[in-house]
């Protein structure tokens, strides 16, 4: 127990200095208005952990997973209080406890463990994903009630779930994809293809790889890298999460890249950070910063490439901040300037575009809820826009808002897109 | 612990998912912005209306449970924490703005409007309402009408006081009461409107409030003065007001705040100069552009080292805004930031900082200080680490001093900050034992058996300053 309590950052969580500016900034305390679901009381109750005044019990536990983890909050504190690691901290003392008192895991647990943790379990869900679309047997489920065996929350989901790529156009990816034409400095692109990423929006990966061919990149596919950890990392398995970060570190560098893409803002944050989780390792340390120097958002690279949008697109578009992307990386700009160099696009800023659309990682599944009534309140941000294109940035946050379409009757009206498929139509 | 069947009771009355009671919930109720002091309260209830409040205060009452009335629970005096147990009564839910009346310019509002969102709505209308406390983002008009809030408007335009017209409250015996109005002239019986204001919820509950609204000034500038000596800035301020010029801010940040703050906004300020004052005139186009020049031409008479207009609205409302950070950004320097909020009279601000000065290097900590020039009102705030009990101490003793000063230089205590339990020690020596008597005979006889908010403000056995009581 006391070594459980030794992981908290004590200055870090004195720096709270219990202002509240961060309040306006949290969904769950807007939804709420519960100082148990602001920062400010979440920062308070792993301070009073780490004092041992409280315990670490399921109400605890409860309070800790009811954060999106959004970082918004992280934005808006002057006094800088690193949110985002003190929340991964308490919900890791939190797995720790259970461990040690050997209770059940959660289900949130058994698929982090189960499945992202290993690539081909993924594929495999893919491949099951895709052949139960293909046989029409989603449809015949979903009429037939038979997506009832699946718990509601993931049942709610799926609707939201395009048809995901074949085995057999899978198998048609090359490895290597040239760059169309040379770039005056040449690039040697390692693209980072993300887990759900590949399985869900395989085709997505394929026009990042299109798009930096054309604007002159060399593409890799980099064989035997895993999931990014980000999932693990925010739900308290710190270790399984190095364990993910050192097999893709390994995998990257032995190719010797100059820029490492992602195009998922939250495993772009988690990629960032991977210096941060090793760098009391010695082994490992220095590799974690050469890796980390080189990752960079698809945004953030496309702005610094010739990349040439000609074809026009007449509409209007607005952009959903993916959180990672906006409060864990800085990248705000990059995204919307891309959208704007769009001929024709009439681009309109929506309000509190960079408040979370409730995704969060698996907050969809977990905290079903309150992940829908955050989303609510962001679709009548989006529907005041009155744009028929939402960009995202994130696999998770597009998902969210195709399903905020469909719940706020917008389907027809307007799609929700990512912003490198929306690219790759226009180049 | 709270009678189980007084649980019940609350739980009728308001619905028990707004009767809070577990653990956690009680322990992030237990403390509010101001550091160090901490109690946990019986239980936590979240009333929607007049009457459930009623209903509660006459439970209490008759139980004799303390109710400890909270907004946002931004207050830098320990006014909600529950020293003595009892039920937080969160007003948050009282989040409506109920009229904008254009006619008599007035607006009428629940408590638990939040303050930034109040002006919001009211600038909707081409309406201007003042008070604009540095938490404004946060605060609730409840919260600044029981704190009789400042803010860096307040040497033009006043301070909370002076825009609330009528109330809405409840006695601790449960009876809805109404005093002032929509009467811009009245003066019927005592202005208890006024005793009201600023009452730190030791008084009643107040659960409907009448606003002042004026018309929004046509426009606005900010001018930024860099100064080599902190007289320099202090003088400045005594001569534009000595030229009738009353700018509707004045604010001052010393360099070491200037450098906090800007390493949180990154606006480039300079790092090498001793003061920084940040003045705001609005009014009409004419007379601002008028007074914004000569205050400049009055800067550079006193030799500064640089004068800045703000070039946009935009440029002007961030540096605004990096003021209002001021406090949260000083807070990175060291674990533990307490802030106080000393005022003088204006002529005697130079006297005031370089006596600040001298007393955190007397007693070796670290003092920063801000705050409001055009109205005496300082902020000097210690960065400091409530873990060091030794280094507390020497807090304590500066900041013991830092008061003794400013009530030597006829200032007070504490200019919108409110005394809470924090400066219950020191209000005797502002007020004379007399005042004391009679401000116990007022709580007397709105609360007979003292369950509001007590433990606060004129209790009767005043603490020492610094309660740490463990949750
Ligand atoms: C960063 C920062 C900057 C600040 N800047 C300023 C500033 O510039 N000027 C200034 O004056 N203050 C300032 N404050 C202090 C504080 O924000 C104000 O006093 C504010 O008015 C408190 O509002 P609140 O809603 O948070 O009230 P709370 O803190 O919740 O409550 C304050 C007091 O009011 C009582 N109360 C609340 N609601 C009611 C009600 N409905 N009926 C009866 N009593 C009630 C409470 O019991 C308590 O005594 C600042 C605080 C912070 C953290
Ligand atoms: S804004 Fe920062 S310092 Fe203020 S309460 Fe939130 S986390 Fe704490
Ligand atoms: S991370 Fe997001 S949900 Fe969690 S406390 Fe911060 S703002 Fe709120």
């Amino acid at each position: 127990m006391i070594d459980v309590l030794k992981k908290f950052d004590m200055d870090e969580l004195l720096n709270c200095m219990h202002c509240g500016f961060c309040l306006p900034a949290c969904p769950t305390f807007q939804q709420t208005g519960l100082e148990t679901y602001s920062p400010r009381g979440r920062i308070a109750l792993m301070k009073g952990v780490a004092e041992s005044k409280l315990p670490i019990d399921e109400e605890f536990e409860h309070n800790m997973y009811a954060c999106l983890g959004c970082r918004a909050c992280e934005t808006a504190c002057p006094a800088g209080v690193k949110y985002g690691e003190l929340i991964e901290t308490a919900r890791e003392v939190v797995e720790d406890t259970k461990k040690a008192a050997g209770r059940q895991s959660f289900g949130r647990r058994i698929v982090l463990k189960r499945l992202f943790m290993h690539p081909r379990r993924m594929k495999l869900t893919g491949r099951a994903l895709w052949a139960l679309q293909a046989s029409g047997l989603q449809e015949l489920a979903s009429k037939t009630g038979l997506v009832q065996i699946l718990p509601r929350e993931m049942t709610e989901m799926q609707v939201a779930v395009d048809r995901v790529a074949s085995p057999a156009d899978r198998k048609k990816r090359t490895r290597v994809v040239k760059a169309e034409q040379r770039a005056p400095v040449a690039r040697k692109v390692g693209l980072f293809t993300g887990c759900i990423m590949d399985v869900m929006f395989y085709e997505t990966n394929q026009a990042t790889a299109r798009l930096l061919s054309k604007a002159g990149c060399d593409v890799v596919f980099v064989d035997q890298q895993q999931c990014c950890g980000a999932l693990h990392a925010h739900s308290g398995e710190k270790a399984d999460a190095k364990v993910l970060a050192k097999q893709n570190i390994e995998a990257f560098e032995a190719l010797d890249l100059d820029v490492i893409v992602n195009n998922a803002g939250g495993c772009g944050a988690a990629l960032k950070e991977y210096h941060h989780w090793l760098k009391d390792d010695p082994v490992w340390a220095d590799r974690a910063r050469n890796f980390v120097a080189k990752v960079r958002d698809i945004s953030e690279l496309l702005t610094t490439l010739p990349l040439q949008v000609t074809k026009t697109l007449n509409a209007r578009v607005t952009y959903q901040d993916s959180c990672h992307l906006a409060h864990g990386q800085g990248v705000r700009k990059q995204p919307r300037d891309l959208i704007r160099s769009i001929p024709g696009v009439e681009y309109i800023e929506m309000e509190n575009a960079d408040g979370c659309c409730g995704s969060a990682g698996i907050y969809n599944i977990t905290n079903f809820d309150m992940s829908m009534r955050v989303l609510d309140d962001k679709m009548n941000h989006v529907a005041d826009a009155k744009a028929s294109i939402v960009v995202t940035a994130n696999p998770g946050c597009l998902l969210q808002m195709k399903k905020g379409i469909i719940r706020a009757g917008l389907e027809g009206r307007m799609e929700a897109v990512h912003i490198v498929d929306l690219l790759d139509r226009l180049v | 612990m709270m009678d189980e069947e007084v649980l019940v009771q609350l739980r009728n009355i308001v619905g028990k998912n707004r009767v809070l009671t577990r653990g956690n919930e009680l322990y992030t109720y237990s403390f509010d912005a101001t550091p160090i002091v901490q109690a946990q309260p019986d239980v936590v209830v979240m009333p929607g209306d007049t009457r459930e409040v009623a209903e509660i205060l006459k439970l209490a009452h008759v139980n004799q449970i303390p109710v400890i009335p909270r907004g946002s629970g931004t207050n830098l005096a320990g006014g909600t924490v529950p020293v003595e147990g009892g039920i937080v009564l969160n007003m948050t839910r009282f989040n409506k703005i109920l009229e904008i009346d254009e006619k008599n310019l007035t607006a009428t509002v629940g408590p638990g409007v939040i303050t930034a969102e109040f002006h919001k709505a009211v600038e909707e209308c081409g309406f201007f309402y003042p008070p604009d406390p540095g938490s404004m983002r946060i605060s609730t008009i409840g919260g600044n009408v029981a704190q009789c809030a400042g803010g860096m408007r307040g040497l033009k335009y006043g301070v909370t006081k002076d825009y609330v017209m009528g109330l809405e409250y409840v006695l601790p015996t449960g009876q809805i009461l109404r005093c002032g109005g929509k009467n811009y002239k009245d003066v019927a019986g005592y202005d208890l409107t006024r005793l009201l204001v600023g009452s730190e919820g030791t008084l009643a509950v107040i659960t409907e409030i009448t606003l002042k609204l004026l018309p929004r000034p046509e426009t606005k500038r900010t001018l930024v003065v860099f100064c080599h000596q902190m007289v320099d800035a202090a003088r400045i301020v005594e001569r534009t007001i000595a030229e009738k010029i009353i700018p509707a801010t004045m604010e001052f940040l010393d360099q070491a705040t200037m450098q906090v703050v800007d390493d949180f906004s990154h606006l480039g300020l300079p790092r090498n100069v001793a003061a920084m004052l940040l003045l705001e005139q609005d009014g009409s186009e004419e007379q601002v552009v008028r007074d914004v020049d000569r205050i400049a031409e009055i800067a550079r008479e006193e030799g500064v080292a640089d004068v800045q207009l703000a070039k946009t609205a935009e440029e002007g409302a961030k540096l605004m805004a990096a003021r209002r950070s001021a406090l949260a950004a000083l807070s990175r320097l060291r674990p533990t930031t307490i802030l106080e909020d000393a005022t003088v009279p204006r002529s005697q601000l130079a006297q005031m900082v370089e006596a600040i000065i001298q007393i955190s290097a007397k007693h070796q900590v670290q003092i920063c200080t801000f705050g409001h020039a055009g109205d005496g009102n300082l902020h000097p705030t210690c960065m400091t680490d409530e873990r060091n009990h030794e280094e507390i101490k020497r807090v304590e003793e500066a900041f013991r001093e830092i008061f003794a000063t400013a009530l030597a230089l006829g200032g007070t205590i504490t200019g919108e900050h409110g005394v809470g339990m924090a400066k219950m020690a020191y209000l005797p020596q502002r007020v004379g034992e007399g005042g004391i008597e009679l401000m116990q005979a007022i709580k007397q006889a709105f609360d007979p058996h003292g369950i509001m908010n007590p433990g606060k403000v004129v209790a009767k056995a005043a603490r020492s300053r610094v309660v740490v009581r463990n949750a």
